[in-house]
């Protein structure tokens, strides 16, 4: 009787100790986000680490093999519209999110679903731009999502079972959350979408286990706050400046840095004078508690819809420790982001607004860039000479890699009433019948003096991020539904799939069994592939 | 927004065709035809603008039309580069309020039109704001347009003929294939714009498309290719992207191309199309072609 039981043992033991031992790597902690470097087959971010680099140290994949690429699976979503997710990837486990607020579990190797969630959405919904969602984010034992009704739901992440779901604010009001959201600590944070519709923007952060809100920053201060003046009369309550892409964190200073977007009407400056804090700004907040302790606005008082909604990267050169943004007004801006100076601003795309800088170097606007009631043709566009596609920063090559737009358009005013919940433009923008036709480029820029070193010309501008990887490649996707990659040093072309569907993310790069994967969503498809 | 859109609108937004094809198909089994007329009928009464008439929702409509509209369509509806004159009273895809919801709301197949809220422009309209650009339409609509002056039979015999027009356009099943077929444009384009495309065909050859209306490229881009043993094929782009090049030369002929096997590629935004001045072709003969497009497309 006592033999078996012996025997049993060391198998029990076996069980016990192997159990724990996949336990405890599941878990994804926040010393793991923070030291992601460590374990470069995982992808555990928005933008693969804190800094905002998209850039994947596996180097499986070069420059010498990138021309035998070939596609190993595609997940597809049976949603419509534009399908802007980044995966997470965690031990072998994809995790991502799709259309009409769709998240999902896949075996990373072959696409095979373990667990499928949808949210339930309301009819009335109001994105802006689709029903759209760029991801998620993950801490512990579970994945968080921001909702097109502007709620933040947890869900477990072996199972997707829901286990908290908060409203953050009234999405009749044209409220949503489009962004995959940052785990910082034990907080998830997020920043609110609707600059189209005259809301309050916000950051928010969340208690990753009892979905508490833990604090609050209004993008818009109110009265008595700094920066309320900035406001004429009552625009400040209806004065935009969303916060709809994922920001970044310093571990050093336990700063999150997160840019913000249009004050509202996105295109029309009247009702609303002065410099309208703390739109299309980056701003550094203590992420313990919400507090702002520097803002940079690049655009003051914006009049062209030209959100600062672009992921800034925190770029480290010697003992100078910068953050650098390709904003949507065709400026590159580098900053010290311990002060919040501003360092240097190049133009990397055709602008036409400003001629001058002010006493801090900011470019300002000239007298030829205001939307008039006839129409007024401005470089950049309203899309920007970028929008919220992924850059990418390569420390190997020192180059920031950035997709960018080549297009100008026709910015006419048309004063618009606000009404709750509905778009507040206050203008409307078109092509002339004289214009170029638009194109895209992806620009590789040198840091340190701001200057685009080589350019890859897209037929057509794309949605598509940028990866960059330790293996001298770049990767990208293009609007006829490439994707692409390419020399990171030089910007030549080494390799392409057609993939049917025009591509409206930013790629990701992992590793399972040790073989590395490259994945992008285009279409209504996710693709992955790898060597054969 | 698209489904609720949907959802919201089923029960009454039965399109024509399918009144005309459910009718049909009653009455095969008897004398039903008249009641489904009639439940036809019933439908497309119940579709009427909660705003019809009224000033105030014209003018929200007007904000909501330069914003999601006035991009293909023009700032005052009057037709873009892209799309159609919307202040015609006979509109090709419908003139009912049902009609414009209809099309405004799901778009129109086959056609660059997109559904609501799928434009990549802007944000997608609720039901009221749709409404509010239907009463926008109806106030800047023009009741009786200007008949054109020409004379269709003889515009007819200049296109099949002299002007060689059908040799490249197609114009109900005849001509050719290598520029746009032209049965629709009478009431897609304006007049204005019909007249620059023939005496300037390279002025709006077109600039550029949203993404959503980029599946096909077709804008009538011409191109010259010089392949790898020097042979030089000259055409109209069908499609293109990065690596590869679907093409037509004037003989029609489709060629598919892989970018980097050719030694030289050029294009340019110089229309195929020969420029017809007043000496190559009169004014009054010009009118006369476009009277007999107009009248095609008024079919």
């Amino acid at each position: 009787m006592s033999a078996p039981q012996l025997n049993k043992l060391p198998g029990i033991l076996l069980l016990i100790v192997g159990v724990l031992a996949v336990e405890t790597h599941a878990q994804v902690t926040f010393e793991r986000l923070l030291n992601s470097s460590k374990e470069p087959h995982n992808w555990l971010t928005y933008s693969g680490d804190y800094a905002g680099r998209r850039f994947s140290s596996l180097d499986q994949v070069n420059t010498a093999n990138a021309h035998s690429l070939a596609a190993k699976w595609v997940y597809q979503t049976a949603a419509t519209g534009k399908f802007e997710t980044t995966p997470l990837v965690v031990d072998g486990i994809l995790y991502a999110t799709a259309q009409d607020n769709r998240a999902f579990a896949l075996d990373a190797r072959t696409g095979r679903p373990i667990w499928m969630y949808q949210h339930q959405l309301p009819p009335d919904i109001r994105p802006c731009c689709g029903r759209v969602n760029r991801g998620l984010a993950i801490l512990g034992d579970k994945v968080f999502l921001g909702t097109l009704d502007a709620h933040v739901i947890a869900l477990d992440a072996k199972t997707g079972n829901v286990i908290w779901d908060v409203s953050a604010v009234d999405y009749k009001q044209g409220y949503s959350f489009t962004l995959a959201p940052l785990a910082v600590k034990n907080l998830v944070i997020l920043g609110i979408s609707g600059g189209e519709y005259g809301i309050r923007g916000f950051i928010d952060a969340y208690d990753a286990n009892t979905g508490q809100r833990k604090w609050r920053f209004y993008t818009v201060p109110g009265p008595g706050e700094p920066g309320h003046d900035t406001w004429e009369g009552e625009s400040w309550k209806i004065g935009g400046a969303p916060a709809w892409t994922t920001g970044v964190y310093d571990p050093g200073t336990n700063q999150l840095f997160w840019p913000t977007g249009n004050p509202s009407p996105s295109n029309r400056g009247e009702g609303r004078a002065g410099d309208n804090l703390y739109s299309n700004s980056l701003l550094a907040l203590d992420a313990d508690t919400g507090k702002l302790n520097w803002y940079f606005q690049f655009t003051k008082h914006d009049e062209h819809d030209w959100d600062a909604t672009q992921v800034p990267v925190m770029i480290d050169s010697g003992d100078k420790h910068l953050i650098a943004q390709a904003n949507r007004n065709g400026f590159f801006y580098v900053l010290d982001r311990t002060t919040g100076k501003l360092l240097s601003a190049n133009a990397y795309s055709r602008t036409t607004w400003t001629d001058s800088k002010d006493a801090e170097g900011r470019p300002i606007p000239n007298n030829q860039s205001s939307p008039t009631p006839e129409g007024r043709t401005v470089c950049p566009g309203a899309l920007g000479a970028t929008n919220w596609m992924s850059p990418s920063f390569d420390a190997q090559t020192g180059l920031f890699y950035v997709t960018a737009r080549e297009q100008c358009d026709i910015f006419s005013t048309a004063p618009q009433p606000y009404e709750v919940g509905h778009a507040y433009y206050g203008s409307a923008y078109f092509p002339s019948d004289k214009a170029e036709p638009y194109w895209g480029a992806l620009r590789a820029v040198d840091p340190t003096n701001g200057q685009v070193k080589w350019e890859f010309r897209h037929l057509s501008p794309t949605w598509s991020g940028v990866l960059s990887t330790a293996g001298g490649l770049l990767f990208t996707g293009d609007a006829e539904g490439n994707f692409i990659a390419l020399d990171a040093s030089s910007g030549k072309p080494l390799w392409h799939f057609q993939m049917g569907g025009a591509v409206y993310a930013s790629p990701m790069a992992f590793a399972v069994d040790g073989k590395q994967y490259i994945a992008i969503a285009a279409g209504s498809s996710l693709y992955v592939f790898a060597l054969p | 927004m698209l489904t609720s859109t949907l959802s919201r609108h089923k029960t009454f937004s039965l399109p024509g065709w399918r009144c005309a094809f459910a009718s049909i198909l009653i009455s095969l089994l008897g004398a039903l035809a008249l009641l489904a007329l009639l439940a036809c009928s019933t439908l497309a009464e119940e579709v009427r603008n909660p705003f019809s008439g009224n000033p105030k929702a014209a003018k929200a409509g007007e904000f909501e039309f330069r914003i999601n509209c006035a991009f293909c369509h023009g700032l005052g509806a009057r037709g873009g580069g892209r799309g159609p004159d919307l202040t015609r009273a006979h509109k090709r895809h419908g003139d009912s309020d049902a009609d414009l919801f209809q099309n405004v709301s799901q778009g129109i197949p086959g056609t660059v039109m997109p559904a609501n809220g799928t434009n990549g422009q802007g944000v997608g309209m609720t039901d009221d704001e749709i409404w509010q650009i239907v009463a926008y339409l109806r106030s800047v609509q023009v009741q009786s347009p200007a008949k054109p002056i020409g004379d269709t039979t003889r515009g007819k015999e200049f296109f099949y003929g002299d002007a060689n027009c059908s040799s490249c356009h197609m114009v109900e099943g005849k001509g050719g294939r290598l520029g746009p077929d032209l049965s629709a444009v009478g009431s897609a384009r304006t007049v204005e714009s019909l007249v620059e495309s023939v005496r300037s065909p390279s002025q709006r050859l077109a600039w550029g498309l949203t993404e959503s209306t980029k599946e096909f490229a077709q804008e009538y881009e011409t191109v010259t290719i010089v392949t790898s043993d020097g042979q030089q094929i000259k055409g109209v782009a069908l499609n293109e992207d990065q690596f590869s090049l679907q093409m037509m030369d004037t003989t029609e002929r489709i060629y598919l191309f892989e970018k980097d096997k050719l030694r030289s590629i050029q294009k340019s935004r110089r229309s195929m199309m020969p420029t017809y001045d007043a000496t190559t072709l009169s004014d009054h003969d010009l009118d006369d072609i476009i009277a007999y497009l107009l009248s095609v497309s008024a079919k």
